[in-house]
This record gives C-alpha cells, sequence and structure tokens, in this order.
C-alpha cells in the first residue's frame, strides 16, 4: 500500500471539506473494494476519508411505501430487513459473510462495479438515491463502468426503495467472488413492470423489451423469442459476451418464476 | 495516528501509521499473532476476527475504521483455561489439519452460530463459511464440528 492521510469525518460537510481541501481524496465507506485496491496499488490517493463515524449514515426505516436505506448500511443490515424480501436475499448473497458485515450500499453504488448486486435493485426496484446535495432518479444514476452521476466530492447519505407488488432477483454468480457474473430483479410496481440487469454490461440497464412483455404476460415463456443484443456486453475469462447474453434471459425467467411461484 | 481498540476486553491506545490495517496492529503492535494471515488479499478468511461483534477479515480493515471499537480474536475467546464450545468441538472433530486456517475458521463460524435463528444445516454451514478457505480441503470435519457446537453455544 501507498502511504495516505486517514482522515475520518466529523459529519457530511466535514467530510466534503476535507475532500476539497485534498488534491486527491477518496472516501472510505465499508472499504471492502477500496482497501483490497489500495493493497494492489491500483489506487494512490493523498487522502482517505472515513464516512463511518458520522451520525445516522446507516439506519434503515420504512414508511409510505417505501424502504429508506442510509448509505452506510452494511449488506448483512439489508440482508435482515423484511419489507422488500428480494432485496434483502440480493443482499444475503453479496460477496461472503465478513464482507456483507463491511460493506455498504452507498459504496457499493458509489463504487458502480460492473458485477456489482445492488445496481440491479436499483433499477428494477425503481428506487431513488439521496447525496448530500440533491436527489438522483436510480434511472439516471448509472453512467459506465465504474461511472456515476455523482459529481466530484459528493456523497450518498440513502437509498430510497419503493416497495414493489412483487419482485425476484436471481444470480448466476462467480464461483469464487460471487460477484455477478450476471444477476437480474424483476419487479411488478405501481409504475409497471421494471427489469434490472447487472453483470452483463458496463453498467446495469434497464431491459424495456423483457418490460414490454411481461406486463402483458408475466411468465417465464412471454421472454422466450426475445433478442437480447451483447454485442456490447462485458467478455473476460468468467464469460464470453455472447454467454452473459444468454445469461440474461435464462436469470429474467428465474427470477419470473419465483416472483410468481 | 493514534487509535483506540478495545481487544479482547483490554484497552489499548496504539499509535499507528495511517495506512495500518487491523490486522498489522493485532500482530506486530499487540503481538497477537493467533490472527493469521494467509492471502492477505480479502480472499481466504484466516485473518477472520469480531469487530463489534460481527466477523470481518483483519486485513481489510483500515486500523483507523476500527477506532473504538471492540474486537475480539481468537486470543479471547476461551475462558481462562476453558475452552470455548467450537474449539472444544474443532478439537474432538479433528476439524484441522495443517492449522493454519484454523483460527479464522473459529471465529467466522462463532459468529454464524450467533447470527443464526433456527439451528444450522450442514448445507448451511458450507454456505455461511464460504468466506474462510482451508487449502487442505478438510472441510468434512469442519462442517461436523460447527453442527457439533452449536449445540452447546
Amino acid at each position: 500500500m501507498y502511504t495516505f492521510n486517514f482522515r475520518r469525518a466529523s459529519s457530511l460537510e466535514d467530510a466534503q471539506q476535507i475532500h476539497q481541501s485534498s488534491s486527491d481524496a477518496v472516501y472510505v465507506a465499508g472499504g471492502m473494494t477500496l482497501i483490497p485496491s489500495l493493497k494492489l496499488r491500483l489506487a494512490n490517493p493523498d487522502d482517505v476519508v472515513d464516512l463511518s463515524q458520522i451520525d445516522g449514515l446507516g439506519a434503515i426505516s420504512s414508511a409510505d411505501g417505501a424502504v429508506s436505506v442510509g448509505a452506510m448500511a452494511r449488506h448483512c443490515e439489508v440482508a435482515a430487513t423484511t419489507d422488500i424480501p428480494a432485496l434483502a436475499a440480493l443482499a444475503n448473497r453479496i460477496g461472503d459473510g465478513q464482507v456483507r458485515n463491511r460493506g455498504t450500499i452507498g459504496g457499493s453504488l458509489a463504487n458502480n462495479d460492473p458485477a456489482a448486486d445492488y445496481p440491479a435493485a436499483v433499477l428494477g426496484l425503481g428506487a431513488t438515491i439521496h447525496t448530500n446535495s440533491r436527489t438522483i432518479a436510480g434511472d439516471d444514476f448509472f453512467v459506465d463502468l465504474f461511472e456515476t452521476a455523482l459529481g466530484d466530492g459528493e456523497i450518498i447519505t440513502r437509498v430510497d426503495f419503493p416497495i414493489p407488488k412483487r419482485a425476484a432477483y436471481a444470480k448466476f454468480a462467480n464461483q469464487a467472488s460471487k460477484y455477478a457474473v450476471v444477476g437480474v430483479m424483476v419487479a411488478e410496481t405501481d409504475s409497471g413492470v421494471r427489469v434490472g440487469v447487472t453483470g452483463a454490461g458496463a453498467c446495469a440497464f434497464r431491459l424495456t423489451s423483457f418490460e414490454d412483455a411481461l406486463s402483458a404476460n408475466m411468465s417465464a415463456s412471454a421472454l422466450d423469442g426475445i433478442d437480447v443484443d451483447s454485442s456490447d456486453f462485458n467478455s473476460d475469462l468468467h464469460a464470453s459476451a455472447a454467454y452473459r447474453g444468454s445469461l440474461v434471459t435464462v436469470m429474467a425467467k428465474q427470477a419470473v418464476e419465483q416472483l410468481t411461484a | 495516528m493514534k487509535v483506540d481498540l478495545t481487544v479482547n476486553g483490554s484497552q489499548h491506545a496504539v499509535d499507528v501509521a495511517d495506512n495500518a490495517l487491523l490486522s498489522d496492529v493485532l500482530r506486530e503492535t499487540l503481538g497477537l499473532t493467533g490472527t493469521h494471515i494467509g492471502c492477505d488479499t480479502s480472499q481466504c478468511g484466516a485473518c477472520t476476527v469480531h469487530l463489534n461483534g460481527r466477523s470481518v477479515k483483519a486485513c481489510t480493515v483500515l486500523a483507523g475504521q476500527a477506532d473504538g471499537g471492540d474486537v475480539t480474536t481468537i486470543e479471547g475467546i476461551a475462558n481462562g483455561d476453558e475452552l470455548h464450545p467450537m474449539q472444544v468441538a474443532f478439537r474432538a472433530n479433528h476439524a484441522l489439519q495443517c492449522g493454519f486456517c484454523t483460527p479464522g475458521m473459529i471465529m467466522s463460524a462463532i459468529d454464524l452460530v450467533q447470527s443464526a435463528n433456527e439451528p444450522l444445516s450442514a448445507e448451511e454451514v458450507r454456505e455461511g463459511l464460504e468466506g474462510n478457505f482451508c487449502r487442505c480441503t478438510g472441510y468434512h470435519n469442519i462442517v461436523r464440528a460447527v453442527l457439533d457446537a452449536q449445540a452447546n453455544m
């Protein structure tokens, strides 16, 4: 690891001030991606700003038909919630037990790993992301590989998930890392059927062709014959783009089967 | 950087580098070498300790993040000469071969059993220990030990 200054932020204002006054600062939430990156010398910040001492940033609550998850809520805490079983089940399959005890939803979303699970939940459930300065629709949040709509120094404070009528998440996990090779969240919400896909592309996306088909007929067979364009999909030693394309349909069908069971 | 930690019930104020890991502090500063460094890349779980009651990989927690925290290591689970039920079960079931992964296995297994609402099945123990590797592949007896221990915890 390169050297850096470890800075504890006492409040959101303090965190942003430290960030602004540094030539190169990075926030650390749970650190499940950042710390391995630092150890591999893939990151070399001057200042690492710890968000864990900020009061109230990890609270989870339910009101007005939505579950509000504080940015510092750990995956294990989301896994223990009951209002959106599909979200809890998704959180319970992130990484391993020790990772779920440290990793946070805010950190995961801000990092926007193409194989992370939460982005599929944000898109599939139509979540809203709140930051220290504004509100961002989940549909506008994921921009590209490891790139989000967050501005420089902006901090996610909470994520609001509207409670769906029914929802399910199916994931084909990498056996070693448990990251999603492909993961699909299918949800029937007040604003219609939504399908969020992670793992397949540079960042998570909605699949409107699936949404249209499932709006007409919420059954796995409704997805038969719908072409998934995999030309821009990720291709690596774990899976080719075409294989991921095939998995999108298979995982979506599994999610629909779970949701209608 | 000054970091305050409670480790196995004792309070410590340690002065460490800003980029020190919790595993460095436990092993190098406090001499608690029961916490093993296996892969040092967040994968093998040999360095698992409890931070504020939950299992974490000490090689992937910055010391500063643990400031003010309550840490339990493998050295802190026995009650004097009386071994923790999980330690007893690991010994009784010969749940170790070379023993390198054992401290992490035991710390993970304790959190797994304590966090479970009802008795775990063998399948659930295997899934629950997915963050810990035994490179001797001695998993069968490890699972037997955890199943055995949960009756006594």
